[in-house]
């Protein structure tokens, strides 16, 4: 396993003070919590700033951490008992802490190396098993979908790492694949829960967690989606515009031959009703969202002379047309 | 090891609809944290009393925030309702934004008089 730098972590020096660890922990924490921070590695750091607070706000923990000695670097290859630094490792009797399986389980396998696994079994505590019964952890995953999956619904195969309760009683990770079923109208940012999908249950009676999946869209060329109404832009030639056309658009359930009105500006937006994203539940349900069309005005080039004289004797037949009328100001 | 088969589960939406017992036991949470939730807006129920509460899906994931940002960050509940009503409008925000900057081209640098 690897070595954790905690001050690291933490950004703080190895004689930072209780108060300045409390500061950084705190500002990190707001930073990287997952539901605050958009970054792709907040889950990951924020357990890292989290598993680091829990040593160094601990004075006992804090001290056997130490003792590991500040020969160490971050990353580098650690097993339990040894010792690379200067000070040789003097671990404090066992059993004094009271991680459970699943916090430590939460935290690395340096950090249960260290700290971990006692809790469950410390003397002071034996009873029934059901007496510890506890329930699993919930679990929080993300999975990116297309909308064209989000329009016809699908199933996706997700790689989970979930805790598991090895034959020593210790909590370990164990890679499992499930297949998800992903409703036709799930919009970005909606959650799925699969009940007893989560983390398993401690104890006796412990019922497992729950898993809740977050579906995020991939970016899509043409489409934009905000909630169940599906934004795309649409390019017109100027004379389209002015006379009205009707003109094929691709939406996410197929073609559909749009009709510009005549004198049609650009910027102007058009819907199209219940051709965004379908509804959820039948009838009574969510209605479908729509389609909205933007109109875009794209000119042909004017390179030639020839060109520029069709340009010349469109501005001669429009002498008193002011683009900019109610701009000024 | 792989596990085979097709799970099914439950759209946290606008469709879903939970009693505050169901709300209490999918988020691991007291009555009475629900009903501090409830005083402190954070969670709108349609119906009067706790019995007849009835709650969103999009609830779940409301509460279960909250839980975790109160926790987490030390945030004290109505610090925690404004939190959480700020990252929903960021997120709000965020695809609003989305949708407007397809229509916008980089600008290119041009000279004025």
């Amino acid at each position: 396993m690897q070595y954790k730098d905690y001050y690291a972590a933490l950004g703080v020096g190895r004689d930072a003070s209780t108060e300045e660890i409390k500061r950084a922990y705190r500002r990190l924490a707001r930073q990287y919590h997952p539901d605050v921070s958009k970054a792709a590695d907040a889950e990951a750091r924020f357990k890292e700033i989290n598993e680091a607070h829990a040593v160094l706000k601990d004075p006992t923990r804090r001290a056997e951490y130490d003792a590991l000695g500040t020969g160490w670097r971050a990353g580098d290859e650690f097993r339990p008992g040894s010792s690379a630094g200067p000070a040789s490792s003097q671990r404090p009797g066992a059993g004094q802490y009271e991680f459970s399986p699943e916090e430590a389980a939460a935290f690395s396998d340096f950090f249960s190396s260290l700290f971990g696994g006692r809790g469950a079994g410390h003397p002071g505590h034996a009873g029934a098993d059901d007496l510890f019964s506890r329930r699993g952890a919930d679990q929080a995953a993300r999975v990116q979908i297309t909308l064209e999956d989000a329009y016809r619904g699908a199933t996706r195969q997700l790689r989970l790492e979930v805790p598991e309760i090895g034959a020593d009683g210790r909590m370990g990770m164990r890679a499992r694949t499930l297949n998800v079923r992903i409703p036709a109208g799930i919009t970005e940012g909606q959650q799925i829960r699969l009940a007893g999908q989560g983390g398993p249950g401690l104890g006796g009676k412990g019922e497992p967690g729950d898993l809740y999946l977050e579906v995020t869209f991939a970016p899509h060329p043409q489409f934009r989606s905000e909630g169940r109404d599906i934004h795309l832009r649409l390019p017109l030639a100027p004379w389209e515009a002015a006379l009205g056309a009707t003109v094929p658009v691709s939406t996410l359930g197929g073609t559909v031959n749009l009709r510009i009105p005549a004198n049609a500006q650009g910027n102007q937006r058009l819907r199209l009703k219940g051709r965004g994203l379908p509804g959820s539940g039948s009838g009574s349900g969510q209605p479908a969202g729509d389609c909205i069309v933007q109109l875009e005005i794209v000119n042909p080039p004017a390179d030639t002379a020839a060109d520029r004289q069709v340009w010349q004797d469109l501005a001669a037949r429009f002498p008193g047309f002011d683009p900019r009328a109610g701009f000024r100001g | 090891m792989a596990q085979t088969g097709e799970y099914e589960g439950v759209v946290l939406d606008e469709q879903t609809v939970l009693t505050v017992t169901e709300l209490t036991h999918v988020c691991g949470i007291s009555l009475e944290q629900v009903r501090c939730m409830v005083g402190e807006g954070i969670l709108h129920p349609r119906g009067q009393r706790p019995e007849q509460w009835r709650f969103s899906g999009l609830e779940v994931r409301r509460t279960r925030r909250a839980i975790r940002l109160q926790r987490d960050l030390e945030l004290n509940l109505a610090g925690a309702a404004l939190a959480l009503d700020l990252l929903e409008e960021i997120e709000r925000l965020r695809r609003r934004l989305d949708c407007l900057e397809q229509h916008m081209s980089s600008p290119r640098d041009i000279d004025g008089l």
